[in-house]
Order: C-alpha cells, then sequence, then structure tokens
C-alpha cells in the first residue's frame, strides 16, 4: 500500500509574527520556517504505517519555490521514501493546492493520502476537504485514530460532541488532528540517508494546472495590543461589565 | 521556569558569515556529506532534543541529584530515558570513524551539537561528554581489536565511557600517580588503586561503562615518563561483545558537591581489576595529549554554555520585571513601573552576557576548525599550522572563557537580584554549575603557565606570532574600511602590546623563574580579551558589510555592531589594569614570609 503524504513549509510556530511595514503582508524576510506541525505528523503516521508493515512505501510532496525541499528533506529525514516537489514561484491557495496534489494522486495512486487538518500560517482548513471533491474519495478529517482494516481505513475523528468514528473505502484521504500522534525526532542516521533519496521535482505547468487566484489580499493588520486589566469587586460587577461595557453577555 | 531556545541564528551567523564554514567542510577530505544545508539540518534536530528534552531536566538534575545506594547510582528522574533517546538519535556516533560504526562527520559539528546540548543540561552533557574522550582515546591508540570490543559500543552509545586520571593525593601533578597495573601471563594486566572525581564513574544508563585508567606499571619509571593507559571495563565483556562477568572496579562512593548534581562524582575503587594496556608502556601521557586540546575546548564550551543560559533567562526576566522608573524619565507610563532593561547598570550585565556568549560562541567554532584541520587536512603543513594555532587558542578558551562564563552566570543572578538567589528560578543553579568549569581539565592557574610557559615562551614567542600574524593581516585587509577604524585601531594596538608584553616578561624570567608565575593569570586574561576582540571585529567586519550592502536582518547585524562597541568601550580596557598587574613582578606575591601570612 502506498501512503501520499502533501506537507507546507510554514514560519516556525515558535517565531513572533510580524507584519510588514506597509501592511502588505506578514514579513518572512529572515524568518526561521519549518515544517507545519500539522504535516508533521500526517508524515509520522504515515511511517508508522509503514513500520506496522501496512505501507510499503511513503511518498512526500510539497508546493512551491526551492526552499520547500527544506521540508521534503525533513518529512525524508522522519522516515519518507521518497519526495515530490511541486515548483512554483510562490505559495498558491487551497484550491489550486488541492488541484496539485490531485494530480499527483492520479499519477501515483497512493491507497492512503494523509494530510494536516491545516496549516498554522492560514488557518483555512480547507485542502483535505478540497482533495476529496477533485477526487471523489471519502475524506475522514480532524483524526486522531486511524486503523488500516483490509480494505478500509477507520478513522476517528475529533468532533465538537466528542468522538466519531467514520469507515472510509481506500483510497481516501485522511487529515490529522494534534492527537493523532506524537512526532519523533529523526536520528542523525536518517538526517543524513535523507539527502540520498529521490527527490523529484515538476514544475505546476508541467502538470498542466493553471494557477489562480480567487481571493485578494487587501491588508494585514497586527492584532490590536492587549489593553491592561481591571479588578473588579464583586461577581455582580463582573457580569454588569461583561454585559453592559464589553457586550459579550 | 527558566528555559533555553538554541540560539541558532547566531551560530549559522559565525559559522556561515564570520567563518565560511562550508568552504572549510568542501575542503577537507571526506566531509563533503557536510553541507550547510546537511549542517542546518542537523543542528534544527540537535536544538529540538536539547530544548525540547534536556533543557527540561535541568533543574531537576540539580534538585534530585545523584543517589547511591551498596555503590549503585542512581541519575535524576529522566536521565537515563533522555540518554536513551540520544542513543536512538545516533548522536554519539556522530564525530567517528564509520569502520566503527560512526557517521564521519567533522568533530567540529559534534561541537556545535555540544553547545547546544550541553547548554540546555550541562550535568547530563557530561555523560556522554566523558564518553567522547574515551572514545578519542581509543580511536587514537587503541588495537583493532580493542576497537572493535570497546569502540563499537562506545559509538553506538550502548556502553559510555570515563577518564580515570585523579587520585587522592594527586590532581594538576599527575607524575605523583600511584595506581599500578601488574601484568598478567594472558597479556592483561590487574589494576589496583583508587581514583577520585571520577564524573560517570557509575550510574544507570547504560549496560557498561569503559574506565580509561591511567597507572604505573610495575617497572616503570617515575613522574609523568611512567604513566601508562589502560581500559578497564566496569564488566568484562563476553567473547561477542555482549556484557559479561563483573570487573573487579566499584564505585565506592559520590560526592555532594556545589553544583553540577545531576551528574556522579565517584570515588572508584580498583582493586585488581582486569585491564589492557592502550597504546605503548610509560607514554600514557603522551597518549592523551593527542587530544588534550579537544577535551579542553568542550571545557572551554562550559563558559559558552552558563553565558548564554543565564543571558537568555535574564534578558527575558528584565524586560518583564517592573521596578522604578528610568532616570531620563518613564519608558512605560501605563505601567507601575519601568522593566528594569531601561536601567544602565541592568544592560550592562546583560550586554556582559550577550558579548561573552557570543563572542566565546565565535572563539569556540575557530578553535573547532582547528581541530577539523589538524585531523583531516590533506596537507601536513596545513595540518601542522592548524594543529600549532589549536594547542595556543586552547588554554585561552578553556580558562578565559570559563571564568568569564562565571562571571556572566553571576550578572545574570543578579538582574533577577533577590529572586536570582532564590532557588526556583534557576539562576543560582547556573552559578553553582558553572563554577567547576574553572577547575577540572587543568585549573586556570594552570591553562595560564601552559600558555605563558610552554606555548609562548618555550616556543621562543613562535606560536604568539603565528596568531598575531593572523590578527594583523585582518587588520591590514580591511584597513581602509572607514567604519571599521573604531575597532581595527584599538586592535592593532593590543596586538602589537601582546608581543612586547611578553618580551618584557620573558627577560624577566630569565632572571627568575617565578615571573612567569606571576604574570601568567593576567597574561591569560589579557591574552583573552584581545583574541576576543579580535572576533568581535571580525563579527562587526561581517555586519558593517552586509549593511551597507542592504543584505539580510538589519536589526541584527547592528545589534552585532552595537554589541562589538560595547566590548570594545567597556569590556576590552580591562586590558588596561591587566597590564599593569601582569608587569608588576613576582615580589609583592613573593616578598611575604610564609609564615607571616597569619598577620
Ligand atoms: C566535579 C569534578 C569532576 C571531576 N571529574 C574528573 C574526571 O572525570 N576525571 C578525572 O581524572 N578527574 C576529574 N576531576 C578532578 C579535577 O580534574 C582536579 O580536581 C583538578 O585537576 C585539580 O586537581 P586537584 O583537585 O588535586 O587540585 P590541586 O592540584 O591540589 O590544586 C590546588 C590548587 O593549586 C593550584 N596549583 C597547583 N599547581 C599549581 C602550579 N604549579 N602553579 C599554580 N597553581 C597551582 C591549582 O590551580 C589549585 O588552585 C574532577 C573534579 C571535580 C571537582
Amino acid at each position: 500500500m502506498k501512503v501520499l503524504v502533501a506537507v507546507k513549509r510554514v514560519l516556525d510556530h515558535n517565531v513572533k509574527v510580524r507584519v510588514k511595514s506597509d501592511h502588505s503582508d506578514v514579513d518572512l524576510t529572515n524568518i526561521k520556517m519549518a515544517l507545519n506541525p500539522f504535516c508533521e505528523i500526517a508524515v509520522e503516521e504515515a511511517v508508522r504505517l509503514k513500520e506496522a508493515g501496512i505501507a510499503t512505501e511513503v511518498v512526500v510532496m510539497s508546493i512551491g519555490p526551492k526552499a520547500v525541499q527544506e521540508q521534503i528533506r525533513t518529512a525524508l529525514a522522519l522516515g519518507a521514501d521518497r519526495g515530490i516537489q511541486i515548483e512554483t514561484d510562490t505559495m498558491p491557495e487551497s484550491l489550486s493546492v488541492a488541484k496539485l496534489i490531485a494530480k499527483v494522486v492520479e499519477d501515483e495512486r497512493p491507497s492512503l493520502i494523509i494530510l494536516g487538518k491545516q496549516a498554522i500560517d492560514s488557518d483555512n482548513n480547507q485542502t483535505g476537504q478540497m482533495l476529496a471533491a477533485l477526487t471523489g474519495m471519502g475524506q475522514g478529517t480532524f483524526a486522531s485514530d486511524v486503523e488500516i482494516q483490509d480494505n478500509e481505513a477507520l478513522v476517528t475523528r475529533e468532533v465538537d460532541g466528542g468522538l466519531q468514528t467514520v469507515a472510509l473505502r481506500l483510497p481516501a484521504i485522511v487529515t490529522s488532528d494534534l492527537r493523532l500522534n506524537e512526532p519523533r525526532y529523526a536520528s542523525l542516521p536518517n538526517i543524513m540517508k535523507a539527502k540520498k533519496k529521490p527527490l523529484d521535482v515538476k514544475s505546476a505547468a508541467e502538470l498542466g494546472i493553471e494557477l489562480r487566484a480567487h481571493t485578494e489580499l487587501l491588508k494585514v493588520e497586527p492584532p490590536a495590543e492587549r489593553q491592561g486589566g481591571i479588578k473588579v469587586a464583586s461577581v455582580e460587577e463582573l457580569v454588569d461589565k461583561l454585559k453592559n461595557e464589553a457586550k459579550v453577555i | 521556569m527558566p528555559e533555553y531556545k538554541a540560539p541558532q541564528r547566531d551560530m549559522q551567523f559565525v559559522l556561515n558569515e564570520v567563518l565560511d564554514v562550508e568552504n572549510h567542510y568542501q575542503n577537507l577530505p571526506g566531509c563533503d556529506e557536510a553541507t550547510p544545508d546537511m549542517v542546518a539540518a542537523i543542528m534544527e534536530e540537535g536544538a529540538k532534543f536539547a530544548e525540547r528534552v534536556l533543557s527540561p531536566l535541568n533543574q531537576v538534575g540539580d534538585q534530585q541529584g545523584c543517589q547511591f545506594n551498596d555503590g549503585q547510582v542512581t541519575t535524576p528522574d529522566g536521565f537515563k530515558e533522555a540518554y536513551q533517546q540520544f542513543v536512538e538519535g545516533g548522536w554519539p556516533s556522530l564525530a567517528h570513524d564509520p569502520q566503527w560504526g560512526g557517521q564521519g562527520l567533522p568533530e567540529s559539528l559534534g561541537i556545535l551539537i555540544n553547545e547546544m546540548v550541553g547548554t540546555a543540561n550541562w550535568s547530563w552533557s557530561m555523560y556522554p561528554g566523558l564518553s567522547h574522550g574515551a572514545m578519542n582515546t581509543l580511536e587514537a591508540h587503541g588495537t583493532d581489536q580493542q576497537k572493535q570490543t570497546y569502540l563499537t559500543k562506545l559509538v553506538s552509545g550502548e556502553w559510555t565511557g570515563t577518564m580515570c586520571l585523579t587520585e587522592p593525593h594527586c590532581g594538576t601533578d599527575l607524575g605523583m600517580l600511584r595506581t599500578k597495573a601488574e601484568p598478567q601471563a594472558d597479556g592483561s594486566y590487574k589494576v589496583s588503586g583508587t581514583k577520585i572525581f571520577i564524573s560517570a564513574g557509575e550510574h544507570d544508563m547504560a549496560d557498561n561503562i569503559v574506565h580509561i585508567v591511567l597507572a604505573r606499571l610495575p617497572d616503570a619509571p617515575e613522574g609523568t615518563k611512567g604513566i601508562s593507559l589502560f581500559i578497564v571495563p566496569k564488566f568484562l565483556p563476553t567473547a561477542d561483545g555482549g556484557v559479561g562477568e563483573r570487573n573487579g572496579v566499584s564505585c565506592g562512593s559520590i560526592e555532594h558537591k556545589m553544583g553540577i548534581h545531576g551528574n556522579s562524582t565517584c570515588v572508584m575503587n580498583f582493586d585488581g581489576a582486569t585491564g589492557f594496556l592502550i597504546g605503548p608502556p610509560n607514554k600514557g601521557l603522551n597518549c592523551m595529549f593527542t587530544f588534550m586540546n579537544t577535551a579542553r575546548l568542550g571545557t572551554a564550551l562550559q563558559g559558552l554554555a552558563h553565558a548564554e543560559w543565564g543571558f537568555q533567562n535574564s534578558l527575558t526576566y528584565a524586560k518583564e520585571r517592573l521596578q522604578m522608573r528610568s532616570l531620563t524619565g518613564p519608558k512605560a507610563p501605563d505601567r507601575a513601573a519601568d522593566p528594569i532593561i531601561v536601567h544602565p547598570e541592568v544592560r550592562k550585565l546583560l550586554l556582559t552576557q550577550k558579548a561573552i556568549a557570543e563572542g566565546g560562541r565565535a572563539l569556540i567554532y575557530l578553535s573547532a576548525l582547528q581541530v577539523d584541520k589538524a585531523h583531516m587536512a590533506e596537507d601536513p603543513a596545513e595540518r601542522a599550522e592548524a594543529d600549532g594555532l589549536l594547542a595556543f587558542l586552547t588554554p585561552i578558551a578553556k580558562a578565559f572563557l570559563t571564568e568569564l562564563g562565571f562571571e556572566s552566570a553571576n550578572h545574570g543572578l543578579q538582574v533577577y537580584g533577590g529572586h536570582g538567589y532564590i532557588s526556583e528560578w534557576g539562576m543560582e543553579q547556573n552559578v553553582r554549575d558553572s563554577r567547576i568549569s574553572m577547575l577540572y581539565e587543568g585549573t586556570t592557574q594552570i591553562q595560564a603557565l601552559d600558555l605563558l610557559g610552554r606555548k609562548v615562551l618555550m616556543t621562543q614567542g613562535e606560536a604568539l606570532k603565528g596568531f598575531t600574524k593572523i590578527v594583523h593581516k585582518f587588520c591590514q585587509a580591511h584597513s581602509d574600511e572607514q567604519p571599521m577604524q573604531e575597532f581595527l585601531e584599538p586592535l592593532n594596538k593590543l596586538n602589537k602590546e601582546w608581543g612586547e608584553l611578553t618580551m618584557k616578561i620573558g627577560m624577566k624570567a630569565m632572571q627568575n623563574r617565578d615571573e612567569v608565575g606571576a604574570a601568567s593569570v593576567d597574561y591569560l586574561m589579557y591574552s583573552g580579551y584581545v583574541t576576543l576582540a579580535y572576533l568581535w571585529a571580525r563579527m562587526a567586519q561581517v555586519a558593517q558589510q552586509k549593511l551597507a550592502a542592504g543584505e539580510g536582518d538589519t536589526a541584527f547585524y547592528q545589534a552585532k555592531l552595537t554589541t562589538a562597541r560595547f566590548y570594545f568601550q567597556r569590556l576590552l580596557p580591562r586590558t588596561r589594569s591587566l597590564v599593569e598587574t601582569m608587569l608588576s613582578g613576582a615580589d609583592n606575591l613573593m616578598a611575604l614570609d610564609e609564615d607571616h601570612f597569619q598577620f
């Protein structure tokens, strides 16, 4: 069974985000970048499936400029077998990403596709779902547990009311939530081996996908600075202030 | 809770922008694996391990310490598991020969990882640190069979190692050591004696412990020329390389001590323990010298570690702690008081730590690259040159950086005020932990004698000239860069003065050898300040260049320049006082009659 994992390069979750002075975007110059944490969990899940003898090959792909190869290498160091970079000048929107992944799915014919539920930069939480629509496959989003049985994936999903388990016929799409697993640390020998693993580069044009922007970024502003708090004398005063000043209840 | 974040931006700056490590690795045979992306990936993973696994155990280690019970030592909670993870990650194998299971990466990369591991948790880092010493010994002097049996297990991390030199009556003066080794019919030896202060001598983290022991053969000459090296394993290996019978070496007790509580400091009793000779008989100390510099660099790192750790935490605190108003009017008028970082004297404490940590990093990495070259360069002349430079820089790095590391740790505590004295914040632990670095691996006094006596005067100043030439060349190369003048001018002056001072002391020493001893520590500290000035000037030069070209992160380079300026104006002038004291002669130290000290 082949597993495809799509990963995204995002700014490191430890980094304090700054907005460009002209408010045109977030300032990413010289900012430390990393593998999106949810994608890291997705890679870990695929590698565990391989270690359990269920998956036979783990292919990892990423979309973006050459720099995304770093994140592909990171995934290879965690245990993926080979990588595919779809080269684009900028980071495309979710729908274009889903279309590109769908193309790769067509070529690679994986039985399982694992993605992070969302990327911590734009927090859209939609690529997996779009990919499911484009490929017509079943989807198990917000996964906290994945079990493969015969030709089915049993996916436990974290939903508002608790946990829900769905059975998906393979091939299927899973998006990982935080509690799916705890990713390992890459070992030194694996970091070194990762460099020698194959990494194919294809352009979006080669795949016949035209990248289109459906949204326009007008302005980015940092959240308002937190105002100092006040002390209240009683519960009544608190309720009153919440009702009449903050108007939140 | 104190925290550690690996300063990867600064590490990359020193490696790539100041020292051009890409070029360095490309020119070394067998280092082609160490490409910039590989170095970055390794650094990143090492940082994760240091920050997430080791850093949270630092305080635990201090509070619990090691427990001794009937010959067994229990390490603090989590230490053993962290070691297991370290081994699974393959880290012990980094800089060792692939023939014995190593990854064959250059030693300098190992030092880079050690910086992060050691800063996150120095006590823990000593367990693999001592193994590294034992591995170097075996790699350089062991037979193939010894390497097969012991080195492979140390490289994989399944076993750990120790270095057993010190005895109750001798620490500095190893010529007096008494541990005996009696030859046996089967070619092995029976080793008997007591070693003290043996770091990682006993613990619960690995299946076996390989002690490298200095001892005397029955017919050995007196003094340092009669010392041989032995391997004494805790458990004798079986024919198939497993753990066999218990050997006659045991831990008698562990020390209660000022700091590094998480690392066991052991009395080791050897009672006719089976040992195996490494290297030629009576050449034990010579064998040790082959990697003495690398080992001492490992301790120099401790100075950097405590400075960096103290700096990171005290910086966070200084921005949060509100106390008093700025002398030039409120800086945070909407708050009860200003954060203490507005006060000039608090800034001095912070900047001193910053200048020492960042300057120290440059000094350690520069030395580490010499280790690589000394071992691996193709051209013998290049190897010899690197070895010479390393030999010169080592006592400076070891003594100067550990002295200033301790000073920095103290400043870190000071920033916290009274809270720094309270255990919870971790700052007093940092001070206590840092204190040992000026003692082991040769005390500051011994490093100073090594520098002034052995390295400088015994070579008729050649070693010093080698380095001052490098400094001079640097000053020449940038002499037409106007913004660099504020750094180059004082550096040039000191570089010249360095030679003159050496001459003066050398002249006096011809009359009276005590003059060497009397000037030594001041001379070493002076040498340290000038060496660091050279490195700060190099860093400033890179920063200037990047700023002029409008490349990269302006704020980062501006901060470099400002810190360089601080170093030159606030720390480098300490050389003035050192010049006076180092030239004040031996009389003011020797005149007082031993019996009159009491009055
Ligand atoms: C926590 C800890 C861990 C250690 N780990 C190890 C280990 O793993 N393996 C090991 O073998 N040893 C270890 N040591 C021992 C350490 O290396 C010695 O303590 C050190 O070498 C100093 O020796 P000493 O204590 O006998 O001091 P001494 O040699 O007695 O020195 C006392 C003082 O005299 C000064 N002095 C001595 N000679 C001169 C001189 N000629 N000129 C000027 N000043 C001089 C010294 O600088 C020092 O201030 C450890 C020690 C400690 C405390």
